[in-house]
């Protein structure tokens, strides 16, 4: 009988020919990562396990990236903390002084390769199926004791297949598709599940794109994620790592058995929106025309990217924000920072009245820099619209792509990025 | 509501405070608490974007009664600690989301999944539980909730994982 892709790499892991879905293993990840919040929870659990050294310091990745910079001396002593278990157990991978968003960094330092298994201490690990590896979720405890053993027991998960079929329209992006798979499965469809993603649309996205496509499937409760390999894909993996990355490619077998298919035909799909206060709780955006905002957040570990910083510069180039909204932009790390700088995208958002801000969760999750008040409202191209999850309990978030977020912006009001953009800026 | 007489001796009196489905992690603790995990700060701040005064209504040993999919969101395993740190029993509820649930076998917290008597609880309502067997009394009526699997069972007798771990440890040291 075939294996699913994420059969294949946990049965690769706890060192098995082979495994299927409901088992429990025992499985070796490749990389173990850490923030700042739940990282010093892991250190401290880590200690009191009686744990003296970490099993291979060359997996463990601490990020400070939550509370980076700090806005309070609390949040500064997270990150000391964070740096004080870096020395006393030799942790090689440490960026707690705003090199960037964790899920984005990993990628982009070379710390995460197709076929890896990845485990971290925040929920949106599953980014790492963009790269055919996966990627899942952990509390601190989990995190601790598998830095303490080298290993972690995993139930093997079943898997949805969700196929886009159709020509992706101007201005959809992995953004787009991922938030209409939400609102037909809801936020609990996939729990426990890998989404496996393929399809015509998936094929031509871009690796930026395909991070912002499965950073959401948590919010559909998914363990994991994952996209094949494909020539986009590879062509990453060797510019990254050279071809050694390809030794170890996996994929799904033909006879694998999935739990279920979602098929999603795109070629007449809209700009998606996640109105309040659920990520499935999802309408085109034409549907909130006249939607006053008083917050426009580009960024976060979902959209932080080239890609998404360009499709905010097309917009904005020449335009102004509108008044009285606080435009932010948010780079998910400090390269892809310099890199719109070089681009000349820097200037196009300041000159546009957009404040760009260091690369951090802060915003996101109502910790500082864009933390909103009473009934303000927001569109941010961020991953959850909880209540109360930026700020005020009563402030109001909606979840769309980098165009539409922009486009807002410009407006004050949340529009379709075609109402304030003509044809040729799509191209950006 | 029936009297403390009509319970099995094994179940005990406690209150139940209800929610909907689907409440996230940043209902149970919100992030920006986080840079201090005192039990007074998380207790302070539990289930405060839905219910501000549940911090001043929940007395030891209550029970959270919940929807679908409790925990969904974030993996901070603050939110565990700020439902102990409320001295609640456990929470019941129609389905856990998964990294919560990891979260809480790992903690020792009791969950049980339970539709059943989650339908038949209403707010502020004394309840009957009995976490050894799972077991929950509603009016007279007994609900049974799901069994959980045997691997986990184990690391919640083994007093969550850190001891587990621990233990593990020591079993190298001594190989």
């Amino acid at each position: 009988m075939g294996m699913t892709a994420a059969e294949k790499i946990f049965a690769a892991h706890a060192g098995l020919a082979a495994v299927s879905a409901g088992e429990i293993v025992v499985a070796k990840p490749d990389r173990m990562m850490l923030h700042d919040i739940t990282g010093e929870l892991a250190f401290a659990i880590f200690r009191s396990m009686g744990a003296t050294e970490v099993c291979d310091p060359d997996k463990v990745v601490l990020v400070g990236d939550h509370y980076s910079p700090p806005p309070h001396p609390e949040a500064a002593a997270l990150l000391a903390k964070m740096e004080r278990f870096a020395r006393d157990m030799e942790v090689q991978h440490v960026f707690t002084t705003g090199q960037g968003i964790e899920h984005t960094l990993l990628p982009e330092r070379g710390l995460l390769k197709p076929g890896n298994l990845v485990i971290g201490t925040d929920s949106h690990t599953c980014t790492a199926g963009a790269f055919s590896a996966l990627g899942t979720g952990m509390g601190s405890s989990d995190v601790a004791a598998a830095m303490a053993l080298g290993e972690m027991w995993f139930m093997v998960p079943e898997t949805i297949r969700a196929t886009y079929v159709g020509r992706r329209p101007a201005w959809i992006t992995g953004k787009d598709l991922i938030l209409a798979l939400l609102a037909r499965i809801t936020v609990d469809g996939a729990t426990y599940k890998c989404v496996e993603f393929d399809g015509e649309a998936i094929a031509s996205l871009n690796m930026d794109e395909r991070m912002a496509l499965c950073n959401m499937t948590v919010e559909g409760g998914a363990k994991t994620c994952f996209v094949a390999p494909d020539d986009t894909l590879r062509a990453w993996a060797v510019g990254k790592h050279g071809e050694g990355a390809l030794d170890h490619l996996v994929e799904s077998d033909a006879d694998a058995i999935y739990s279920q298919h979602q098929v999603i035909d795109v070629s007449e799909l809209e700009p998606q929106c996640a109105v309040p206060f659920s990520p499935d709780n999802v309408v085109p955006v034409g549907e909130l025309r006249g939607t006053r905002v008083n917050q426009v957040y580009i960024g976060n570990c979902s959209n932080g990217t080239m890609t998404d910083l360009r499709q905010a510069a097309s917009v904005l180039r020449g335009r102004k924000v509108a008044p009285g909204v606080r435009c932010i932009v948010v780079p998910a790390t400090q390269r892809i920072a310099a890199q719109a700088a070089r681009e000349g995208i820097m200037e196009t958002l300041l000159e546009a009245g957009a404040i760009v801000g260091p690369s951090t969760c802060g915003a996101c999750a109502g910790l500082h820099m864009g933390v909103m008040s009473d009934d303000e409202v927001a569109v941010a191209t961020t991953n959850r619209n909880y209540r109360g999850r930026m700020g005020a309990f009563s402030s109001r978030i909606h979840l769309a792509n980098a165009w539409v977020a922009a486009a807002s912006a410009v407006a004050g009001e949340i529009v379709h990025p075609g109402e304030v953009v003509t044809g040729e800026a799509m191209a950006a | 509501m029936n009297g403390d007489t009509t319970f099995e001796p094994e179940f005990r009196t406690v209150r139940a405070h209800t929610f909907g489905d689907d409440i996230d992690t940043d209902i149970i603790i919100p992030a920006r608490v986080l840079s201090q995990r005192t039990p007074e700060v998380l207790r302070a701040h539990c289930m405060e974007p839905l219910a501000p005064d549940f911090a001043d209504r929940v007395t030891p040993g209550d029970v959270l009664v919940a929807g679908r999919n409790f925990g969904c969101g974030s993996s901070r395993e603050h939110a565990v600690l700020a439902l102990q740190a409320c001295e609640l029993s456990c929470v019941v509820a129609r389905s856990f989301a998964r990294i919560f649930f990891r979260n809480s076998i790992n903690r020792a917290f009791p969950l049980l999944i339970c539709p059943e008597a989650v339908d038949a609880i209403a707010d502020g309502q004394e309840i009957g539980i009995d976490l050894d067997r799972g077991r929950i009394e509603v009016d007279g009526t007994i609900y049974q909730a799901r069994p959980l699997p045997e691997f986990l069972q184990g690391i919640i007798r083994a007093g969550g994982l850190v001891e587990y771990v621990r233990r593990t440890l020591a079993e190298r040291a001594a190989a």
